[in-house]
């Protein structure tokens, strides 16, 4: 030990450093798969695929709940006169500001179509209930109007509105 | 031999912690500080080992048990489910299940460097006894296992092992009873066994602490038998132990890193790919390899009672070795005839395994029986005899001196090589005796065997069109998704091939508002529509016999090989008795069987069907199915492509699996590499 010079000295401190370093870099990968495994597995991904969904049947005033995602997604055929309520408000005053038209597709704008989650802690709003005309969440008391955006109580923002586009006149595509 | 700590921590907050809870001091005395003997060799890295596999045993199993279903009508639907659909699952599931056998491998050599070494002697008898309890929970731990994934092979292992509790008198039944939870093995069986399943490990994990702690009051054993007597005869753990561990630990991960990704099914059995069935019982039940040498004994004695008895003896009478044993030198390095006998134990050992996997008759029983008299006569007879009788060779004054005059270590790996080659001479003579009876499929070369083997795409869309338009019209191909047909390491179609092709079936849904059921055109997500509704169906259409699923056939099916060929397999990576089985049976038709054949009526002779006599009527021709792609259109052609087809629907991640083994293969040489000439600069100065 004494007679070893300082070169071997930083030769061994590398072989030691190397030595560490792959055996960290090998630990890291190693946990990848066990963390990657909680992740959503191919048949859920798969079973999250778009969704169809006839409106024919939805008369004005209606709402109906369908599954998208494990998710409820309101659809909604709104009357008149929810859809004036919802833009007759100033859209600057509004806790998460955002218009009417915004929320929904141009020349189908009698129809709502939300994810039916409350954003304030998860719980499913009812809808047609409440003061502004549009969903009502029981667990919190947070209130959203007929456009689906926040209006009173904890929840922080607007109900999301999910991808989806009209396949026709009366069918949805979510997703 | 770890006396008071020398851990003086430096740190404010630590000595604070210290103070009140000296964790500190019980790791450095534990794993730093600890003296270990400088003479140790590598057949003392199995312990740091072991705890690896433990580690990698509960880390893997608490992740499947995310994902599996323990009920018997969902068990194997979930495991496949894990295989197919969970990110890396077929790493976590073949990693789980070769790691169990990696656990008994290195168990196995463990116990027999302590037998090899007396590292059961005073003062270590409790030590001992110790692992001789985790042994014993290992083997129910691993029993339990093998159940949970409701294969053939799980439900009938379950129903012979529990048996073995009837032959107890009196209330053998009653017990019997009691761990099935029903009249036979069934769903409430496989619920407590998924249960206990889960605990045992910590039970395992409990007694190894003891083990451990039972080792650092008495301190290790080592080659020399000698204990150490001072400061020179020791090393401290850290690093000299912990670095040699790591090697240790890292070969064995190579070697462990084969099996996962190179030959994941070679030491499990085909037959655990067929979902349970009650009412049928498998050929012939061979348990997990690392039983098969109590198996054999088992089956040794023609008494019911007196067989299951002697099992368990073979492994009880481990315990009494302390006491069975009275020589006063430990290691058989200075024990001339006890080394000699001790490798004629080993011999013993290996070949009553091998008799565990042979059927039981003819020159196997007599050989069973033959070995298992020598098994108890080793222990009971002549061990104490021995160390009665025996001259010792004079043992080295310290290890100091061992050390110095070190001459043995290639011996002991020579004999190990001499007893080895001995046993297969003997298994080679044993299986000279049995002639084959049942001509085994030709071997075809694959596309997909080897370490870089791949699908060859062209021939898996062929196997899928012989598929559709042949056979998707008696057999389902349950697990397979339209959408897997666009996976990575498939037949290669896009998406919208794979949604288009699904769109062609219709699948059955429902139910719709008003409650009835409907039919829909398929997704992508759908599985294959089977072409009968129930079993039922499937056995009345076809002269009584069922059609089986062939989404796993191709790892379903198997055949012996033989010795020495199927050690040469693991080498060689031979992965393809499915393939080779299915393309065999499917051209092995004959019109005329032979003259002493009597041919059922509605059967049909198969050269390769076990038994000869099968209910499907030869289904291929030559030219019944039109390629596009210009391969020739034969019952050969179509044969191998239906075969590969089939690989790929029991293996979707084989591709995945071999690409994930040659990094892991080359990052862990790399490892080892530098470990090996890590531990030699640290060992530089020690020696």
């Amino acid at each position: 030990m004494t007679t070893s010079t300082s070169a071997e000295h930083s030769r061994r401190d590398f072989l030691y450093v190397a030595t560490g370093a792959v055996a960290a870099v090998g630990t890291v990968a190693a946990i990848w798969p066990l963390v990657s495994q909680m992740n959503p597995d191919a048949s859920t991904i798969a079973a999250g695929a778009p969704i169809e969904v006839d409106l024919a049947p939805i008369a004005e005033g209606q709402a109906i709940k369908v599954f998208w995602r494990s998710k409820p997604i309101y659809i909604m055929n709104r009357t008149k006169k929810q859809i004036e309520e919802a833009r007759a408000v100033a859209v600057s005053s509004l806790p998460d500001p955002q218009s009417d038209q915004a929320r929904v597709k141009e020349g189908h704008d009698q129809w709502l179509v939300v994810i039916g989650i409350c954003t304030h802690l998860g719980c499913i709003p009812i809808a047609h209930e409440g003061s502004y005309d549009g969903f009502f969440c029981p667990c919190h008391g947070s209130q959203y109007d007929s456009s689906g955006r926040i209006r009173q109580g904890p929840a922080p923002a607007n109900l999301a509105v999910p991808p989806y586009s009209f396949a026709s006149d009366t069918r949805i595509k979510i997703g | 031999m770890s006396g008071p700590s020398q851990y003086q921590p430096q740190n404010a907050v630590l000595k604070w912690v210290e103070r009140r809870l000296p964790i500190g001091g019980l790791i450095h005395s534990s794993f730093i500080g600890y003296p270990t003997p400088r003479n140790l060799n590598y057949w003392w890295t199995f312990g740091a080992i072991l705890s690896m596999m433990l580690g990698v045993q509960i880390v893997t199993g608490i992740i499947l048990a995310m994902h599996y279903t323990p009920h018997a009508d969902l068990a194997f639907k979930s495991v496949e489910a894990i295989v197919r659909d969970v990110n890396y699952g077929w790493l976590l599931r073949y990693l789980h299940s070769n790691g169990a056998s990696m656990f008994f491998i290195a168990v196995y050599i463990h116990m027999f460097r302590g037998l090899y070494y007396g590292s059961y002697k005073e003062p270590r008898e409790v030590l001992w006894i110790l692992g001789v309890i985790i042994y014993l929970l290992m083997m129910a731990t691993g029993f339990m296992g093998y159940v949970l994934p409701w294969g053939q092979m799980s439900f009938w292992g379950a129903t012979v092992i529990t048996n073995l509790f009837s032959a107890i008198p009196y209330v053998g039944d009653s017990i019997v009873t009691l761990l099935w939870g029903g009249y036979a093995v069934g769903n409430p069986t496989l619920n407590r066994f998924f249960s206990l399943h889960y605990l045992l490990p910590f039970v395992i994990a409990g007694v190894v602490v003891l083990h451990v702690w039972a080792l650092h009051v008495v301190g290790q054993n080592n080659p020399a038998g000698v204990e150490p007597q001072t400061e020179k005869d020791t090393v401290p753990f850290t690093p000299y132990a912990t670095i040699k561990d790591s090697f240790g630990m890292t070969c064995f991960l190579v070697f462990f890193a084969w099996f996962v990704f190179y030959t994941p099914n070679y030491l499990g059995d085909p037959d655990n790919y067929i979902p349970a069935n009650p009412g049928v019982t498998p050929a012939e039940i061979v348990p997990e390899w690392y039983y098969l040498p109590f198996y054999a004994i088992l089956r040794s004695i023609p008494n019911k009672l007196a067989g299951v008895v002697a099992m368990f003896s073979a492994i009880l009478v481990l315990a009494f070795l302390p006491w069975l044993d009275g020589a006063k030198v430990r290691s058989a390095r200075y024990r001339p005839l006890a080394r000699q006998f001790f490798w004629i134990f080993v011999v013993v050992c290996l070949g009553l395994g091998y008799l565990g996997s042979k059927p039981p008759q003819g020159i196997y029983v007599v050989a069973g029986r033959i070995l298992t008299a020598y098994y108890f006569f080793h222990f009971l007879i002549l061990l104490p005899i021995l160390s009665r009788v025996e001259k010792a060779r004079p043992v080295p004054n310290s290890i100091a001196d061992d050390v110095l005059g070190k001459a043995g270590a290639l011996k002991a790996v020579g004999s190990a090589i001499v007893v080895l080659a001995a046993a297969g001479l003997l298994l080679i003579g044993g299986v000279s005796q049995s002639r084959a009876e049942e001509e085994t499929p030709p071997t075809l070369s694959w596309s997909f065997a080897g370490p870089f083997g791949k699908f060859d795409q062209g021939q898996i869309q062929r196997g899928l069109k012989v598929y559709k338009e042949v056979c998707s019209n008696c057999h389902s191909l349950n697990y397979i998704a339209f959408r897997n047909l666009a996976d990575a390491g498939g037949p290669g179609y896009s998406e919208e091939q794979a949604a288009a092709l699904a769109s062609t079936y219709k699948i059955k849904d429902g139910p719709n508002e008003t409650g009835d059921m409907f039919e829909r055109p398929g997704r992508p997500a759908d599985y294959f529509p089977a072409p009968f509704a129930n079993e039922q169906q499937a056995r009345v259409a076809n002269g009584g016999a069922a059609p089986p699923d062939l989404s796993l056939m191709a790892k379903a099916r198997g055949y012996d090989r033989g010795f020495p060929t199927f050690i040469f397999d693991l080498v060689t990576q031979f992965q393809e008795k499915g393939p080779n089985y299915i393309a065999a049976l499917l051209q092995g038709f004959e019109e005329n069987p032979p003259a002493d054949f009597k041919l059922p009526d509605g059967s049909y002779y198969n050269k390769y069907f076990p038994g000869h006599s099968i209910k499907m009527p030869k289904p291929l021709s030559d030219g019944q199915v039109t390629y596009d792609d210009g391969a020739p259109q034969t019952v050969q052609q179509y044969a191998a492509d239906v075969a590969a087809f089939l690989m790929w629907t029991a293996e979707p991640k084989l591709e995945a699996r071999k690409k994930l083994g040659l990094q892991v293969m080359i990052f862990l040489i790399i490892l080892a590499g530098l470990l090996y000439f890590t531990k030699k600069k640290v060992w530089a100065d020690a020696h």
